[in-house]
């Protein structure tokens, strides 16, 4: 690890630095005897980290394990457990991670899969925290987990939103679930929960949040500074360290440098910027590279991406019946119906000044991707910019081809090449 | 001035030379796709028919799965737009287009001026491709070229409805060892590639005239059953293999002539 201290880092360094350093904090904390949680990626870590127990984050070290290409060797032990194709691929390398992490622990020798995955080393969990406001899969996983762990879950379980906004009754709901894990962990834990804390917590996940949104903001300005690609990178924090202040410090740096640039009139992309598309949908990790090659070799960068935004989850903190709280983390887009969805996608358009929009329909995720062909249409009604979608998987290489993923994005570069044509006509 | 468009699909590769951007003087079609052969084979053939060869052309535009792999392109574009080119320079009131090919199935919507509104193609799956086709030939030992003229004589088509070609290819065997006769299991195999199609056409919306390109549209007997599934009158072009070629060349002929404005 280099000698240089935080606050001589670069945002790129920081953002490696952390999350080597909460690997490292969750196995220290194992090794001392504390306690490990697993969590869902948008379910609250506000109470759990304020009674001191080290989380890891399931979905975001799943994606590492793609983006590294180590999904393969998990999936094939999912494969072989009876885990369908058809099921989220961050569940599947995730199970079949768990259950190498369980051989080694029953029989005190690393499976030869373990040893060789590139994946970075996390230890298994004492209790699991899942919350159904970005899917239902998210239940089911979380739940095997537990059983085959034999540990305890916690679920937050967040009411689908079928009307905007949220209804008082929901907020009032949701905030007694947040006070049923409370509970819970008082159980799990063996001591009082530590409410001033959990009051900390809070104000650090605002502080947060607010610098995560200083950095999405940037995409507005034209040329960007911010490269959309980017944001996929450094979600890894907001998800896994939006309480603690390795966020807040991480992307303070990261929005510093973003402004800084701009402020010099420099770009986030090397080359003149043609044109401007909204990702909707998660990154395909396995190819991240390439997927985002093919974009920029058109001259095509990405301002917009609803994704990101997900961990939008600005509150009052200094609010004690939660109820701020729990509309934050039950307004996710893709936890509302589909008029809030496209008035949402339709705002992260005209944020990024989009030109065009590329539409992932990811095998894995159900919910965001079996709404995108309504979703499109009906955006298209109302923005007229030209889309594509293309079929593919966050984690699951099989899933996914390049040459038709590229054959899509040129046809979007050539439909968007020629609105501007007409335009200037 | 000469210009090229290759198309390196799948199953095939296609060439055709324009002269000044109107008049094809050379053309071939090999059947050998992307990684085979079959592009220096075509360009062979154009070569022996009128002695041009890459570097005699003012632009070389490439398409196709296999756009990238020639390094005499100056140029690689979407087969979506190159479809769309080659389409409406041959038909100016095409409307909508039905692109079939090896692997993909498309449908376009364009614009009175030519321009794409939206395209949507299959999704990864062979049901209604040329793939598909291939498969279900192989089944009913009947030559591809052959399914035309056994689809016409069909009194009565056979419902082949599943849309993954494996299990279309177990409804075919059990309808052949049925005693069906083949005249009806071969319609029924082109109205189930037609369903497909034009599902796509309508999600663009159906506007009149429907053209019908890609290699698949050899066969009349899929753009028979693709025009009774519409409803209304279906073209097809000339040489419907060609097309995504032909605008590629006519891609690559304004692209001359781009460069002239500005320079
Ligand atoms: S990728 Fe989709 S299905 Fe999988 S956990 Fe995330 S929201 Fe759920």
């Amino acid at each position: 690890m280099s000698e240089k201290m935080p606050s001589q880092m670069k945002a790129k360094e920081l953002l490696a630095y952390y999350q080597a350093k909460l690997d490292e904090e969750a196995r220290q904390a194992k090794a001392n005897g504390k306690l490990v949680c697993w969590s869902a990626s948008v379910a609250p870590p506000e109470m759990c980290v304020a009674m001191d127990i080290a989380m890891v984050y399931p979905e975001t070290h799943a994606a590492g394990i793609g983006a590294r290409k180590g999904a393969l060797d998990m999936l094939d032990v999912a494969d072989r457990l009876g885990y369908s194709v058809d099921c989220c691929s961050y569940g599947r390398v995730n199970i079949g991670y768990m259950e190498l992490l369980k051989e080694e622990a029953m029989s005190g020798k690393t499976p030869e899969a373990l040893a060789n995955s590139p994946a970075a080393r996390v230890p298994l969990p004492d209790l699991v925290i899942t919350c159904n406001n970005i899917c239902n899969t998210l239940l089911k996983w979380y739940e095997n987990l537990a059983a085959e762990l034999n540990i305890p879950c916690i679920v937050i379980d967040v009411p689908f939103n079928h009307t905007m906004p949220v209804s008082e009754e929901s907020k009032e709901y949701i905030a007694d679930q947040f006070r049923n894990a409370i509970s819970q962990l008082e159980v799990i834990c063996g001591r009082p929960f530590d409410y001033e804390k959990f009051h900390q917590v809070r104000q650090q996940t605002q502080r947060s949040i607010a610098q995560w949104n200083r950095i999405a903001a940037m995409s507005q300005y034209k040329p960007s500074p911010l490269n959309g690609f980017d944001l996929f990178n450094y979600m890894a924090l907001v998800v896994c360290a939006r309480s603690r202040d390795y966020a807040e410090i991480t992307f303070k740096k990261f929005a510093d440098e973003l402004e800084e640039l701009y402020k010099q009139g420099g770009s986030a992309f090397k080359g003149a910027e043609q044109n401007r598309v909204t990702w909707e949908g998660i990154a395909v990790w396995p190819y991240l590279g390439q997927t985002f090659k093919a974009l920029k070799n058109q001259g095509s960068i990405m301002t917009g991406s609803a994704y990101p935004n997900m961990w939008d989850l600005s509150y009052d903190a200094e609010d004690e019946s939660l109820h701020s709280m729990a509309e934050a983390y039950t307004r996710t887009y893709i936890n509302t119906c589909l008029e809030n969805k496209v008035n949402v996608l339709l705002k992260i358009m005209e944020k990024g000044q989009c030109d065009g929009v590329l539409y992932h329909l990811n095998r894995s995720c159900k919910l965001m991707s079996f709404l995108n062909v309504e979703t499109a249409e009906l955006i298209q009604e109302k923005n007229g910019l030209p889309y594509v979608s293309f079929d593919g998987d966050q984690t699951d290489p099989r899933n996914f081809a390049p040459a038709q993923y590229e054959t899509r994005v040129q046809a979007l570069g050539e439909m968007m090449d020629q609105a501007q044509q007409t335009g200037q006509e | 001035m000469y210009t090229m468009g290759i198309d390196v699909g799948s199953s095939s590769s296609k060439v055709v030379v324009l002269q000044d951007g109107v008049q094809v003087v050379a053309q071939a079609v090999v059947q050998a796709g992307t990684g085979s052969s079959g592009p220096g084979r075509a360009l062979e053939q154009v070569r022996q028919f009128s002695g041009l060869t890459p570097e005699d052309m003012d632009f070389v535009l490439a398409t196709g799965y296999g756009r990238t792999t020639l390094p005499m392109a100056q140029k690689q574009m979407s087969e979506i737009t190159c479809h769309a080119k080659g389409v409406f320079f041959q038909e100016p009131s095409a409307r909508t287009i039905i692109d079939i090919g090896g692997q993909d199935v498309k449908a376009i919507s364009l614009d009175d001026r030519g321009n794409i509104r939206q395209f949507y193609m299959n999704d990864k799956c062979a049901a209604g491709t040329g793939r598909f086709l291939e498969v279900m030939s192989r089944v009913l030992e009947v030559d591809l070229e052959e399914m035309a003229s056994y689809h016409f004589r069909s009194q009565s088509p056979a419902s082949v409805s599943s849309t993954c070609t494996v299990f279309a290819e177990s409804e075919v065997i059990s309808l052949l060892s049925k005693g069906t006769p083949k005249e009806d299991i071969i319609a029924g195999v082109h109205f189930s590639v037609a369903a497909k199609a034009c599902a796509l056409a309508q999600r663009v919306g159906v506007r009149s005239e429907v053209v019908m390109c890609g290699g698949v549209a050899q066969n009349s007997g899929v753009a028979d059953a693709i025009q009774r599934e519409l409803g209304q009158r279906l073209l097809v072009t000339h040489d419907p293999q060609l097309t995504g070629a032909l605008g590629a060349a006519l891609l690559a002929y304004e692209e001359i002539m781009r460069k002239g404005k500005s320079a």
